[in-house]
């Protein structure tokens, strides 16, 4: 009995000193990142995988809504609480530094000029002469999804070029006894990814730039800019129109209902189509001029170390961003969220690139340019609002470009004052 | 202890009534009036929330007074207050009467106006946004539709957009001001419409004369009350506009949509605090204007 209750003592203290000294030697680190359930569920598995091999390091992960997820990162960091690694848009970078919420990625254990060859060049935005601030594990580009039932009913293919796009379009839009569209073509509306594509496909594919000055000066008020526009309002405006503003409340809603044959949209838009019941649909590259001109948008969420990662914590954070920009770390969001692989190596495998559903996607990376935004809301409305002063006010495009450059431009002076 | 009991009984009084007042005064002072006082300081600043706070004088007073939108906004608002808060009153006055005079299924019809007060205003308006749509899934459009007439772009328009908005959130409002109504009818003694009763006055002379001016102080509280949830309507438009809000052409646009999303999409929390020192002073001559106007003689 003695021998017994002294063998229960002994266990226990043993155990007692394991959870000690594991306690003693393990970090915790905080992971920060906004919620969207493909994300999380895929930082998930990363963190344990990353655990597996770091058994002397945790990783707590910590999400919020979109809506709050800027005002806590920066109420936070300051604060000394919140995240040692955090993610955070390409487009709020400056903001990021100029507030001394991150700090440069260690140039040892991530070397620019390494960098710089294995991830696709438009990371390069995140680099700071030798060292770079932030990494992504993925990115993301644009391509025209399909619905192969109306195709079929309507007996068209999946379009290469604008021509076949309009006449795909218009051979698939379907209107009631009084004229009024209850199954459209195309979606429409630039709420929704439509002025990305108007800003860096059609604007490029008419021969235009955008932007000039690394992103600080518009220049689509130009020959191309109007013609990039007038293609653009052709969708939803005339007689013969292929779509219309609002179309069911929303573009991504009337797809998903089957009430659209064609949908422009990101590779993150695949997991919600996926869950639809009853939706066969494809994609294709977004379609490319009658010459045969291309290009695309891509975006990207980056994540780096905060000004609060310190010793132990810090060493800890730097294995972690080495993990999460690794190229399983890519392929696992590839698989469970969508989205892109941020380098060639990974994303431009011949399984991936062939891939029907992420193949497109990828394709257009090697022709995608990504706007630097000062405040993409405010930009985006902008576009919205061109619009708008056509289709309800009867502006003519010309007027309405004009004034959206105007605009536009103000808000970037603004911002680089 | 000694200090306390050479206290006078009035003092005693003084002592125990801020003891219990201690926690809300600290609530208001820590919750409401601290944070209220930052936003006024915050308004001279240019502050995107991450960096450094930069004093800039009354620059932010200066651009708004400069910004179109603004002035659009600053009419939106108005409007939701000029056209809600008569309409809700006299609608919610109507209904109130005439319950009030109604015996059968009484308890029922009151319950049926009183839901939507309590039904989530982000649910209703939602719900009303589809309404709204056009052909095919619109409910209102469909009903169109299917009688031949063409179809309204009730939310997709510069002028109808407004008034689409603005009916859900009079109708949500109506079921809380019929119970005050009723309230205040109720509280009205009996003797005076006996007395005019005898008199043998018709019914209007007795709404005119009895009725309408004994409601005085039912009625200052239902004009202050909803004149100031129309100049703070948020919910309604926010949730009816999501991808474009305050759309199409910030038609619909009130103040605080606007300061909202100054705040938190612009980040640019200086001009954002300019805007809300703009809405406090409307609110605050609003409301005293009509205490003024409608003070008891």
């Amino acid at each position: 009995m003695t021998r017994y209750l002294k063998g229960v003592a002994l266990a226990g203290m043993t155990s007692a000193m394991a959870l000690f000294s594991s306690a003693v030697s393990a970090v915790e680190i905080e992971y920060w990142q906004y919620f969207f359930d493909a994300r999380v569920t895929a930082m998930e598995q990363l963190i344990e995988n990353f655990e597996t091999a770091n058994p002397d390091i945790t990783v707590k992960m910590t999400h919020f809504p979109y809506a709050d997820y800027r005002t806590k990162v920066a109420a936070a960091i300051p604060a000394g609480e919140g995240p040692d690694v955090v993610q955070l848009f390409y487009g709020w970078l400056n903001d990021y530094v100029a507030a001394e919420l991150i700090q440069p990625l260690p140039a040892e254990t991530f070397p620019a000029s390494q960098i710089d060859d294995d991830f696709f060049p438009m990371v390069q935005a995140m680099k700071d002469g030798d060292h770079y601030w932030a990494l992504p594990t993925a990115v993301r580009s644009l391509a025209l999804f399909y619905n192969e039932r109306l195709l079929d009913e309507a007996g068209v293919e999946p379009p290469t070029n604008f021509n076949e796009l309009m006449a795909a379009a218009k051979a698939m839009t379907k209107r009631d006894g009084a004229g009024n569209i209850t199954q459209v073509g195309m979606t429409a509306g630039m709420t929704a990814q439509d002025h990305h594509w108007w800003r860096e496909g059609l604007i490029r594919q008419f021969g235009g730039e955008p932007y000039l000055d690394d992103y600080q000066t518009v220049n689509y008020n130009t020959d191309a800019g109007l013609q990039a526009l007038e293609f653009y309002a052709s969708l939803f405006s005339g007689d013969d129109a292929v779509s219309a503003i609002g179309f069911m409340d929303e573009p991504q809603a009337a797809f998903k209902a089957g009430r659209a044959g064609f949908h422009i949209d990101g590779s993150f838009r695949i997991g919600s189509l996926d869950k639809t019941r009853g939706l066969k649909w494809g994609v294709t590259e977004l379609p490319a001029t009658a010459e045969g001109a291309r290009s695309n948008y891509s975006s990207y969420w980056v994540n780096a170390i905060t000004t609060k990662a310190e010793g132990e914590k810090y060493d800890a954070a730097v294995k972690f961003m080495e993990y999460v920009t690794s190229d399983e770390a890519m392929q696992i969001w590839l698989d469970v969220v969508g989205e892109l692989p941020a380098k060639p190596s990974v994303g431009l495998t011949d399984a991936n690139a062939s891939n029907e559903t992420y193949g497109p996607f990828i394709r257009g990376l090697a022709y995608a340019n990504t706007t630097k935004f000062a405040n993409e809301s405010g930009q985006r409305q902008l576009m919205v609002e061109m619009v708008e002063r056509m289709t309800l006010e009867g502006m003519s495009a010309a007027d309405s470009l004009a004034i959206a450059a105007e605009a536009e431009q103000k808000i970037l002076d603004d911002y680089y004052k | 202890m000694r200090l306390y009991s050479n206290l006078s009984i009035k003092q005693k009084q003084i002592v125990w009534a801020w003891a219990f007042l201690a926690l809300p005064v600290l609530f208001y002072g820590i919750i409401r009036f601290y944070p209220t006082g930052t936003a006024f300081v915050i308004s001279f600043q240019e502050w995107n929330l991450l960096g450094d706070r930069t004093w800039i004088g009354w620059d932010n007073y200066v651009e708004l007074w400069n910004d179109p939108v603004f002035w659009k906004v600053f009419v939106n608002t108005f409007e939701y207050l000029l056209i809600g808060t008569p309409l809700s009153l006299v609608l919610s006055f109507i209904i109130a009467y005439h319950l009030d005079k109604l015996r059968f299924m009484h308890g029922f019809l009151r319950m049926l106006y009183f839901l939507p007060f309590m039904t989530s205003a982000v649910a209703m308006a939602w719900v009303w946004r589809w309404f709204y749509q056009d052909v095919p899934i619109g409910l209102f459009n469909n009903l169109l539709a299917s009688v031949g007439i063409p179809q309204i772009a009730f939310l997709n328009s510069t002028t109808n957009a407004l008034p689409a908005v603005l009916a859900p959130a009079v109708w949500a409002g109506l079921g809380f001001q019929v119970i005050i109504f009723m309230a205040g009818l109720r509280a009205i003694p009996q003797s005076y419409y006996e007395a005019a009763k005898i008199d043998g006055v018709g019914w209007w002379t007795v709404l005119t004369q009895i009725t309408i001016p004994l409601l005085r102080p039912t009625i200052v509280f239902i004009v202050v009350f909803s004149s100031i949830g129309f100049l703070r309507i948020f919910d309604h438009v926010f949730n009816m506009t999501t991808n474009n809000p305050g759309g199409p052409l910030n038609s619909t646009k009130p103040l605080v949509l606007m300061i909202y999303d100054t705040a938190f999409n612009g980040f640019n929390m200086g001009y954002a605090a300019a805007q809300t020192v703009v809405l406090f002073l409307i609110l605050l001559l609003v409301s005293l204007a009509q205490l003024w106007l409608l003070r008891s003689d």
